[in-house]
């Protein structure tokens, strides 16, 4: 009860738009895709649903990038570690559930471990077969690694920029990392292969349709504990962090408190977010890692409005539908239009698609009745 | 009982003769020997000071001075190299960062206003009333009658009442500067350290701030750090004139303004 107050209390207009029509999506899609006849007009495609759902776990990274960046004024340029991170937990879990019905058929170590010449299982992958467990750590580990690099990051004071170059080096570094074979989670090829989720086919349609739903569920859930967030007492506070950050200080807020607690929050957001990319795209490598997927988010959130949320989500959907588009129809051509989109939005949309269309909305609502609004205001002058 | 900086000549025997962390004095700010270099060059240079529970106290003097760099060490943003900056009595500031400083109850305006710009006025105020200032504390906190009657209260005092609802950002410069005096306020501090309040004021703005931080003074302590004469002469306070990082002289207006040395360093003949 507390808890629902606590996450609905606070949604305007726009959250409730997106609300409404994610939630009619989470069950019309499936529907659609798995009781209509392919031949029927209002038939959704296979690709089409594996293509939304990986829209919706990207939304969803989109919208833990604005919690920090929009509302904090932290610019992660390496939220894509704690996005492959999630997905690594789940693609171990996913490995651990082929079984002996690998290529080389040992009962317990995966493919790539035997190739390798490996006899057991190291450490690191204990426990992955259990799904539980697996869960646990798709929060935990991207969760404990932002809570010990914001530890020292905030403690130090390290702002702007300088933060911003440290994610990218930390994206980078675990990279690197995830590159080599002995770190015993595929190397280069990654984890793929998957057969199966809790026991369902995971080729199936209907898993995937299931997959789709859980993606759209997950992105309200993040969007409810976001806004929840943002407009409780503590998101102020972010807020003031973010526009005077000693003024804050001077308060007597514990800043790096603040910005620990937001940072940790988000790096779980990203990891869950990848954890259900995973099952859905069919593989995770360490490419995932790389610095320009960090960065494109960085876009998404920036073409959709920064510090909006459901701006940030309408971004990535935006921009990626684009990608999808452009990489069939100019390949070549996504990376350059990537750049001008960017460019573009900075120069002529500071406030993003999202924060332009308030803006208006506001101005329009102003022009029309305009004897409310001028006597309010003439005090003030 | 309260000690009079004047007739106390810093540092004075019984100070001394303790033991330096175990300092104890009855004043309310206590700065004893404090220097503080950046790169070489001594911004603070075997500074004392003393300011009375209840008192307020005028700083004065030249750009470069070091007026800021003292307010910088009293609230924790500086680390002074030497000295003693002891608050109520007993509490060592060295050892503390801004936010403990701020939580024992020093307050600062900085010489820009600074305000929260996309807040609006009110959650301004809102912000900086004692409260529980932890992250769940903040996170889980219920809409407070007793919180906004102490807004509504502060509004008035800086009268920003009618504007309570546009954003910090829109306000005029002397607004903001009455803004972030009400914010200041709104800590319940015990020391209000007020860094230039008048800067950019027109004259009656400058005889309205005056009459405001004398009325703060009548239950807070202040030391306000100001450039502008006739403000300093509207407050009629104890005048303490900075140069070089060292206290150049100190008493009534009168008296420091018709100091030698003073008028050679910073009045100008």
């Amino acid at each position: 009860m507390m808890l629902t107050r606590f996450l609905f209390e606070k949604i305007d207009r726009a959250g409730w738009v997106f609300l409404v029509l994610l939630g009619i999506a989470a069950v019309l899609v499936p529907v659609l895709n798995l009781a209509v006849p392919p031949g029927s007009m209002f038939h959704v495609s296979n690709t089409a649903v594996g293509l939304w759902g990986k829209y919706m776990t990207y939304a969803l990274l989109a919208l833990a990038v604005d919690l920090v960046w929009g509302y904090c004024g932290i610019l992660s340029l390496g939220h894509g570690a704690f996005f492959a991170l999630g997905g690594y937990a789940m693609g171990m879990y996913l490995m651990r559930q082929i079984g002996p019905r690998g290529v080389y058929s040992h009962p317990v170590l995966p493919d790539f471990m035997v190739f390798l010449n490996w006899t057991e299982l190291p450490v690191t992958w204990w426990g992955f077969s259990s799904f539980p467990y697996a869960l646990l750590m798709v929060a935990l580990v991207p969760g404990l690694l932002a809570f010990v690099f914001g530890w020292f990051a905030f403690r130090s004071r390290v702002t702007g920029v300088y933060l911003s170059i440290i994610t990218q080096a930390l994206t980078y570094a675990l990279m690197l990392a995830f590159f080599r074979n002995d770190m015993g989670f595929g190397g280069n090829n990654g984890l793929t292969d998957f057969k199966d989720i809790l026991g369902f086919n995971i080729q199936s349609q209907v898993t995937r349709a299931v997959l789709f739903s859980l993606s759209v569920i997950a992105l309200m859930t993040g969007y409810l504990v976001a806004r929840a967030i943002v407009t409780s007492k503590a998101g102020k506070i972010l807020i003031a962090i973010r526009d005077a950050e000693a003024r804050t200080r001077f308060l007597g807020y514990r800043v790096e408190n603040f910005k620990l607690f937001v940072w940790t929050v988000s790096a779980v957001m990203a990891g869950i977010a990848g954890a259900l990319y995973v099952p859905q795209v069919g593989i995770i490598n360490p490419s995932e890692f790389s610095p320009a997927n960090s960065i494109e988010t960085i876009v998404w959130v920036a073409v959709g409005g920064r510090g909006t949320l459901v701006g940030a989500a309408l971004g990535a959907g935006l921009v990626n539908f684009a990608k999808s588009w452009f990489t069939g129809a100019f390949p070549q051509g996504w990376l350059f239009a990537l750049g001008g989109l960017f460019i573009f939005v900075t120069l002529f949309l500071p406030k993003g698609i999202l924060g332009t269309f308030t803006d208006w909305w506001k101005r329009r609502g102003e022009r029309r009745e305009p004897p409310a609004s001028s006597p309010a205001r003439q005090p003030a002058e | 009982m309260l000690i009079d900086p004047m007739e106390t000549q810093l540092p004075a025997d019984p100070v001394q003769a303790i033991e330096r962390p175990q300092v104890v004095t009855q004043s309310l700010l206590y700065l004893d020997g404090v220097s503080v270099s950046f790169d070489g060059f001594r911004a603070i240079n075997n500074l004392s000071l003393i300011i009375a529970p209840g008192e307020m106290r005028a700083i004065i003097g030249p750009n470069g001075a070091g007026k800021t760099t003292m307010m910088d060490i009293i609230t924790g943003k500086t680390k002074p190299d030497t000295g003693d900056v002891i608050f109520d009595g007993q509490v060592d500031l060295t050892q503390l960062d801004e936010t403990a400083i701020a939580n024992l109850g020093i307050g600062r305006k900085f010489q820009k206003p600074t305000v929260f710009e996309m807040h609006t006025v009110e959650d301004n105020i809102e912000m900086a009333v004692k409260a529980d200032r932890t992250v769940f504390g903040t996170l889980f906190s219920r809409h407070s009658a007793e919180i906004w009657r102490r807004v509504d209260e502060l509004l008035g005092i800086v009268r920003l009442g009618d504007h309570r609802k546009r954003l910090a950002g829109d306000l005029s410069h002397g607004q903001k500067q009455w803004l972030e005096i009400g914010m200041l306020l709104a800590q319940d501090p015990k020391l209000l350290l007020v860094d230039e309040p008048a800067a950019g004021m027109t004259d009656v703005e400058t005889g309205a701030t005056a009459d405001l931080l004398k009325d703060i003074a009548k239950t807070h302590s202040v030391v306000v750090v100001e450039h502008d004469m006739g403000f300093i002469r509207e407050l009629g306070v104890k005048v303490t004139c900075l140069h070089e990082g060292s206290v150049l002289a100190e008493g009534t207006l009168d008296q420091v303004s018709s100091d030698e040395r003073v008028i050679e360093v910073y009045l100008g003949r």
